[in-house]
């Protein structure tokens, strides 16, 4: 064979291969979804999505108190990560010429892969021991695991805007401030919204922080000094109870959760849209 | 004829690299100064210290001084932003704001500083626009990107955004490197046109086009200021052998 042929067919041969990569590495996924959604599917009724937790022995029942609880621990948590997250962003981007930037992002780095769970400890010794087991101090939990993922994407998204567009704003007269936080900021919305949308989707399945900071709660939100139910507990401890109406809820709080997850992707991607292509 | 800035034994440093030594040169009013010379030479690190542009690169540092209407920009009490806003700056490449429509580009500079009535903004935006000869290209695509426009209008657009606040000179980086020789054609008469009421200073690497366009050209080497005067005299008759060397093409 003449070195064209040999070229073409190791072409080929790699395509091939990198597809085939491409359809193992997406089995799980599709699995999974496939999965959550034929067992979820037959449980999620109104009931389902009107009822707080069933009690033992009762029939029904579904996982609104799971879901109230989750939306509040997430919305809580990213009222309290994402600005900071952002603003410790703009810090590194912008300012990365102060001495403290780089132990800072070292450390932000170090942040992001802790063990959830240690992140949860952390938040039972400052909060849980102060006020109890609540809301509270799940969304601290859960705020600190964002803000690294938060600083490290605005971080990017901002050092990708151009210095040229920088330096227009400058050269116009306008403060260094405001020029981050208009023309740099807008231009790396879409990133920053990305991270935002990667950390929530992150907080929103954990389940190790929320155990430790308020624990497994079968009721309605309360008062922020009381825990609120989640979804991931909720699959948790339904999913390892002997009763077959639990069971199936377990599978439709995943559904749920799943849909979540899927619903603020997809809300966030159409409200950060580029206005100009 | 007076002048618009009196530049006084100017050195600037980007670190411990000294790029600019002991410039002394005077730039007059209402005229186009060239400044040219060989890459890495200083022509576009003495057009930003004339603006204050210079001192925001990280390790960037500047002495001496820079009278700017008979007050030095570099004395203690000078707000570098305040300076800026009477100073236009255009960059060797097109660089409009992204995220913005062609009114907003232009609107962008009194917008960021808190103009807010839309009646003025309207006026100034048309009467920038038609100052940089853009304004019969783009009037019905107002709400358009900015980035959508050809680069030679990208280039003009910039200039109505520098125009927009209204400012006192002309500061222009190489403007035309990104661009072809239509767009060029077309820069160069707006440069003619604009030096009817601004003090424009051009950076250029091109010869012909300091010739064309300027009445007054500099040409640097190594950071120093080697020669300075009315461009016909420089071109036709210059008095330092490296100039010459340098215009008739023996080194660049």
């Amino acid at each position: 064979m003449d070195n064209y042929s040999v070229r073409k067919v190791i072409d080929r041969s790699m395509r091939i291969f990198a597809y085939l990569a491409l359809i193992v590495a997406l089995i799980p996924l599709f699995s999974i979804i496939g999965e959550v959604l034929l067992k979820g599917a037959s449980s999620v009724n109104i009931n389902f999505l009107t009822q707080p937790s069933p009690t033992v022995g009762e029939a029904g029942g579904g996982v609104a108190n799971a879901i109230q609880g989750t939306l509040i621990t997430v919305g809580l948590a990213s009222l309290i990560g994402v600005p900071l997250g952002i603003i410790s962003g703009i810090f590194l981007s912008e300012y990365s010429e102060a001495k403290i930037s780089s132990p800072i992002r070292f450390f932000n780095d170090v942040l992001s892969g802790f063990p959830s769970i240690v992140v949860g400890i952390f938040g039972y010794a400052l909060i849980v021991r102060a006020v109890g087991f609540s809301v509270t101090a799940a969304a601290f939990a859960l705020a600190i695991l964002m803000l690294p993922i938060v600083t490290r994407t605005t971080e990017e998204a901002m050092k990708l805007v151009p210095a040229t567009v920088r330096e227009a704003a400058i050269a116009l007269g306008v403060p260094r401030w405001k020029t981050i936080v208009t023309v740099v900021l807008s231009g790396a919305k879409k990133g920053i919204s990305t991270g935002i949308l990667l950390a929530v989707a992150r907080i929103a399945g954990e389940s190790a922080p929320i155990l430790v900071t308020m624990g497994y709660w079968r009721w309605w939100f309360a008062g922020l000094n009381q825990p609120v139910a989640s979804l991931t507990l909720n699959i948790y401890i339904f999913a390892i109870s002997p009763f077959e109406n639990w069971q199936a809820l377990a599978w439709g709080s995943a559904l749920v959760l799943v849909m979540l997850i899927l619903g603020i992707n997809i809300i966030v991607r159409v409200a950060t849209r580029e206005k100009y292509k | 004829m007076s002048y618009k800035f009196e530049i006084e034994n100017l050195n600037a440093w980007f670190g411990s690299k000294h790029v600019l030594k002991n410039i002394s040169m005077k730039i007059r009013e209402k005229a186009v100064t060239a400044i040219i010379g060989p890459s890495g030479c200083g022509k576009t690190t003495l057009i930003r210290c004339i603006n204050r542009m210079h001192e925001i690169v990280p390790g960037a540092r500047v002495s001496g001084k820079v009278l700017f209407n008979g007050i030095d920009i570099y004395a203690e009490d000078v707000d570098p932003v305040q300076i800026r806003r009477k100073m236009g700056m255009v960059f060797q490449k097109p660089n409009p704001f992204p995220m913005m429509s062609i009114y907003d580009n232009v609107a962008a500079g009194l917008k960021l500083n808190g103009v807010r009535d839309r009646k003025r903004l309207s006026e100034v935006v048309e009467r920038s626009l038609e100052m940089a000869i853009l304004w019969d290209e783009v009037k019905d695509d107002l709400n358009k990107s900015g980035v959508s426009l050809s680069g030679g209008q990208q280039q003009r657009l910039c200039i109505a955004r520098a125009l927009a606040v209204e400012p006192e000179v002309m500061l222009m980086d190489e403007p035309a490197s990104a661009l072809d020789p239509i767009a060029t054609a077309k820069l160069e008469v707006l440069i003619r046109m604009l030096a009817k009421d601004y003090t424009v200073v051009i950076v250029t690497h091109n010869m012909q086009q300091a010739a064309r366009v300027a009445d007054f050209t500099a040409f640097l080497y190594l950071g120093e200021l080697i020669e300075y005067g009315p461009t016909k005299a420089l071109f036709e008759n210059p008095e330092n052998e490296l100039t010459e060397k340098y215009i008739t093409g023996q080194f660049g």
